[in-house]
């Protein structure tokens, strides 16, 4: 073995964009290899678990850990990883803040089950078999992970060093950090290695003070090239997003979506993207701004928490029982 | 280094410890809270007694961090912060827990009160180990004041002004100052006459070199804050040159256009189009009314121009928008009457015979437009009767609860002016009399002794439909006389209701622009109901008059002199105190967006644009936190209230109900 240092990649509750990412950086990647061996990374090549669980405690260098915990089996490997990482990075918009998969969080592990293997229209399952834990087959017992009633996000499983923020993070942001774990010049732990300002910084586009009378959805208008798409009414989360991608939605007509998160010192995305824009709604009559709204924001969870639900200050839509006994399930399962 | 945090828990006497265990809640404090080295309960924290106690624990102890749990803090912030400074400490590194108002007041749980207290002092001990020490900035005040409204209240509010040789702008709405009191005959209890005692004054602020009078005009816009406002004041066009017009009135007189005059003549009165609305209006300068004017209206006629010997007929004048800087701003807006037509059973509107007290105060004036003769609405039968009707939507809970204060003393006022000029027998129909000041209650009795009729009762219908002989022709009053107990019918000619004192329609618009609030009613609130009546919770803005609530004259005198009177102390000390409480916004994170710009209340927010930057200036800032609450970039900080202070508190406040299992995030460091 090289003196070289070891890297391992996982891939939690997410898309898969975020390995792709890791690749896009290009011939880089090569750097890469330089100063690391790779020596676990399932989506790319073999690797057994039982062969981390063997290694000493700190005995990688770096994990770059992208995805959510949605179950039992992610939540294991984000804290086996934890153990054996020196720097244990939550790569990614899923890892950091849930991402489009936090987005369950506005419904139980009942709904969704209920939904994806029964009422989805594609769902061809007439018994109506929905996940167990345990199954009992001739041959012996099959076991699945226990699919959590949340999806909670890396930070709020383990400790994370560093967050690397983005769906997926820009090549350009993912090398920045490499260098700036290979070299050491690194923030405290437990910071966003990112930006501290927003999209708005990036963007060309022109802005004047605001003043919103009306809302307006994507395919409702095809945006003036120069002007600040907020004010033409487009919810834009440029306002609200940390900057690093180069702003490259509004660039071309299309609102940025948020997914690089929030900016440094921001605890609530949602709620700073709902203070910011109910701040410029232009009118002072009551229910002409419940119009304006109802109107022009029909999914105001999935427009100002579409990348953020999971890591937000409700994490979730209410439950009865105020989510107490779920909680105590996903324990004891989990091993707790 | 570790803060030492001292807690005093207040019994403010039986206030709070008679529901809220405050021994207990001390010792609890002194055990359980972290960094807490003193925590003491005591009688009475603001006492000078409590103060010392503060004073010396910081110098016995090295105390770095002082909470008080004791009432609001608008009460007494500023005795602790005082007590800490005068021991050595930052003022601004003490913290009150509100145990009175927000918890032994409301709460009849003793156990779930203490519990609750306990919660609150947490709070306030995780929030003051992260406060910072502030210091607090002193700007000059400018010594012009702005006065909002020309009636008898604002006019003696500039007057005081003027007179201690300050300036003074005063916006007039209409186009003469004087308000309601020029309206009025005669003054009540010792009965002399308005006009004689309001138009020297009004000549005088007409006059005054350090009056600026601006009539026809109305507040746009105000911004800044104590010490330095700037006002946006719209001049309606009168279309008449002030500079050459004499005043001499034969364009009024021209004006082939007459309209009645709903404001000063309430309506029973004419005027011309082009006009002066009273004989002594000041200034003296006609204003034409463009929605009757037949010009306007027709593009023909200009008599007033022809006829007008200075030229000073000007067809395309403008609004015109003047910008002054004053360091305080009085409001003096006065009332509106009920509209009396919001009692259907009254019959106001219906019955021709009924009329309001403005209507019956402009026909009793000398100069009305009856020239002070007592008529029915046909204009020339005296009355053989006249009935009174107090607490017309006053006291009443289907339109105001409040007692509009003035309308006992204006009946009897009537009553008299009745008997002294006409025939006519008079009869008041009162709930409760109520003549609580100087000198009304031996006008009451005058009343009596003049042989005026009292009935006890509210009125419960007024008809004009006989059922009984002797009605016929007759306005019907039907009451419950409850000192007889019995239903009674009085017929009579003609009936005067004394509409309710309302707060100006627009009051509210206008609260919202100078940022103070209303009343559920609509008055304009006061600092402290009893102690500081005249101050409101904005600094530099003060109110007078009716504006804060039905009120004679006497009372409205009174209070544009006190409000005068504190702005002057206002500028006679040069400088005001500055909170250090403010909002900064992070250059390097703050992306331009412009999100904040059009938010600030004060118009503290500039935007850079070569630096593509929002920046806060900090003399207009006074820490509303609109902007931090709105930047979505987070890079506005709100001093005394960031992010980790405001965190802090919360989790003192849920000390007890952080779960063990749940992994609750650190607030996001940068």
């Amino acid at each position: 073995m090289s003196d070289k240092g070891k890297l391992a990649l996982y891939w939690a509750a997410s898309c898969g964009g975020c390995e792709i990412a890791v690749l896009a950086i290009n011939e880089k990647i090569l750097d890469v290899a330089n100063a690391f061996d790779i020596v676990f990374w399932p989506c790319v090549m073999d690797g057994k678990v039982r062969d981390i669980e063997k290694m000493p405690d700190k005995g990688l260098d770096l994990c770059l850990f992208n995805g959510g915990i949605r179950n039992s089996e992610q939540e294991y490997m984000a804290r086996l990883l934890r153990k054996k990482a020196k720097v244990l990075v939550a790569f990614g918009s899923c890892a950091h803040e849930g991402c489009i998969p936090g987005l369950a969080n506005m419904n139980s592990r009942d709904e969704i089950f209920q939904f994806v293997y029964k009422d989805c229209p594609s769902a061809d399952n007439p018994k109506g078999v929905l996940p167990e834990v345990e199954t009992k087959v001739s041959e012996g017992t099959l076991h699945l992970p226990f699919f959590y009633d949340t999806l909670k996000t890396l930070g709020q499983t383990v400790d994370v060093d560093y967050y690397l923020p983005g769906c997926p993070p820009e090549p350009e942001r993912i090398w920045d950090a490499i260098t700036a774990i290979l070299t050491g010049k690194l923030p405290p732990p437990g910071s966003v290695i990112g930006a501290e300002t927003t999209v708005c910084d990036e963007c060309p586009r022109k802005r004047e003070e605001k003043k919103i009378k009306e809302f307006k959805r994507t395919w409702q208008v095809i945006p003036d090239t120069e002007k600040c798409l907020l004010e033409q009414g487009i919810v834009c989360c440029g306002i609200a997003t940390r900057a690093g991608c180069g702003a490259l939605c509004p660039q071309v007509g299309s609102p940025c979506i948020g997914c690089y998160g929030p900016n440094a010192g921001v605890e609530d995305f949602g709620a700073r993207m709902m203070t910011a824009i109910a701040s410029v709604i232009d009118s002072n009559d009551p229910e002409e701004i419940d119009r304006i709204i109802q109107e022009g924001i029909p999914d105001p969870v999935g427009t100002f928490y579409r990348f953020s639900l999971a890591h937000s200050s409700l994490r979730r839509s209410n439950r009865a029982g105020n989510g107490k006994p779920a909680a105590k399930e996903e324990a004891e399962v989990s091993g707790r | 280094m570790k803060e030492k945090v001292g807690v005093y828990v207040c019994h403010c006497g039986s206030n709070i410890a008679g529901i809220v265990d405050v021994e207990e809640v001390a010792k609890w404090a002194g055990v359980n809270l972290e960094d807490v080295v003193v925590s003491k309960d005591y009688k009475f924290m603001c006492s000078s007694l409590g103060q010392e106690l503060i004073e010396e624990d910081i110098k016995k102890d090295g105390l770095t961090r002082i909470v008080v749990a004791a009432c609001s803090p608008h009460l007494h912030e500023r005795t602790f912060r005082r007590a800490a400074e005068t021991a050595g400490m930052n003022p601004y590194l003490t913290q009150m827990a509100n145990i009175r108002e927000h918890i032994s007041w409301t709460t009849k749980d003793k156990k779930a009160a203490t519990e609750k207290v306990k919660a609150m002092v947490a709070a306030a001990v995780e929030r003051v180990k992260l406060q910072e020490p502030l210091e607090p900035k002193f700007v000059d005040v400018n010594p012009n004041t702005l006065v909002i409204g020309g009636g008898i209240a604002g006019i003696q509010a500039s007057l005081e002004l003027a007179d201690a040789g300050y300036h003074v702008y005063l916006v007039e709405r209409e186009p003469s100052i004087g308000g309601h009191m020029a309206q009025f005959d005669k003054t009540f209890p010792t009965l002399d006459c308005s006009a004689c005692i309001l138009t020297p004054k009004m000549s005088d602020v007409g006059l005054h070199e350090n009056i600026t009078l601006m009539t026809w005009a109305e507040l746009e816009e105000l911004s800044g804050s104590v010490g330095n406002f700037k006002a946006k004041i719209r001049k309606r066009a009168k279309y008449v040159d002030e500079i050459l017009c004499t005043g001499c009135g034969i364009c009024i007189e021209k004006c082939p256009r007459k309209v009645v005059d709903n404001v000063f003549e309430a309506g029973i009165g004419v005027r011309k189009a082009i006009y002066v609305p009273f004989a002594q209006a000041v200034p003296k300068y006609p204003v034409i009314d463009t929605e009757t004017c037949i010009y306007f209206d027709t593009g023909k006629c200009k008599a007033c121009e022809k006829f007008c010997p200075t030229d000073a007929i000007v067809w395309d004048q403008k609004d015109e928008i003047v910008e002054v800087d004053v360091g305080n701003v009085i409001l003096a807006t006065g009332w509106d009457l009920f509209d009396c037509k919001r009692i259907p059973q009254y019959g106001y509107g219906r019955i021709a015979n009924v009329f309001t007290n403005l209507e019956f105060e402009r026909m009793c004036n000398a100069a009305g437009p009856t020239a002070g003769k007592i008529f029915m609405r046909d204009g020339v039968t005296e009355p053989k009767s006249i009935g009174i009707v107090h607490c017309v939507g006053s006291r009443d809970k289907n339109y105001n609860e409040y007692c509009s204060a003035v309308c006992c003393m204006a009946a009897l006022k009537f009553g008299h002016l009745v008997m002294e000029k006409t025939e006519a027998e008079v009869y008041s129909f009162y709930i409760d009399m109520r003549p609580n000041q100087k000198g009304y209650e031996e006008f009451y009795q005058r009343l009596l002794d003049e042989g005026m009729n009292f009935v006890r009762g509210k009125v419960a219908d007024i008809s004009d439909v006989p059922r009984l002989p002797g009605e016929e022709g007759k306005i019907v009053v039907q009451v419950q006389d409850t000192l007889l107990g019995k239903q009674r019918r009085i017929p009579l000619d003609a009936v005067v209701l004394m509409g309710a004192m309302e707060p100006r329609f627009d009051a509210k618009e206008l609260g919202l622009k100078v940022g103070i609030s209303c009343s559920m009613a609509g008055w304009f609130t006061e600092r402290h109901p009893k102690l500081d009546p005249v101050a409101t919770m904005t600094d530099g803005i003060f109110i007078a008059g009716a504006c804060q609530g039905p009120k004679d004259i006497p009372a409205a005198v009174a209070q544009g002199a006190a409000a005068s009177a504190r702005v002057q102390g206002m500028i006679a000390k040069g400088k005001v105190m500055i909170e250090p409480i403010v909002a900064t916004i992070r250059e390097e994170s703050c992306s331009g967006c412009r999100i904040c710009n059009n938010l600030c209340p004060y118009n503290a927010i500039d935007y850079l644009a070569e630096k593509e930057v929002s920046f806060i200036l900090h003399e207009l800032c006074k820490g509303c936190g609109t902007c931090v609450a709105a930047c979505p970039a987070g890079a506005i900080t709100g001093a005394h209230f960031n992010n980790a202070q405001i965190f802090a508190e919360l989790r003192g406040i849920l000390y007890d109900a952080m779960g063990e299992t749940e992994r609750v995030p650190e607030p996001a460091v940068k």
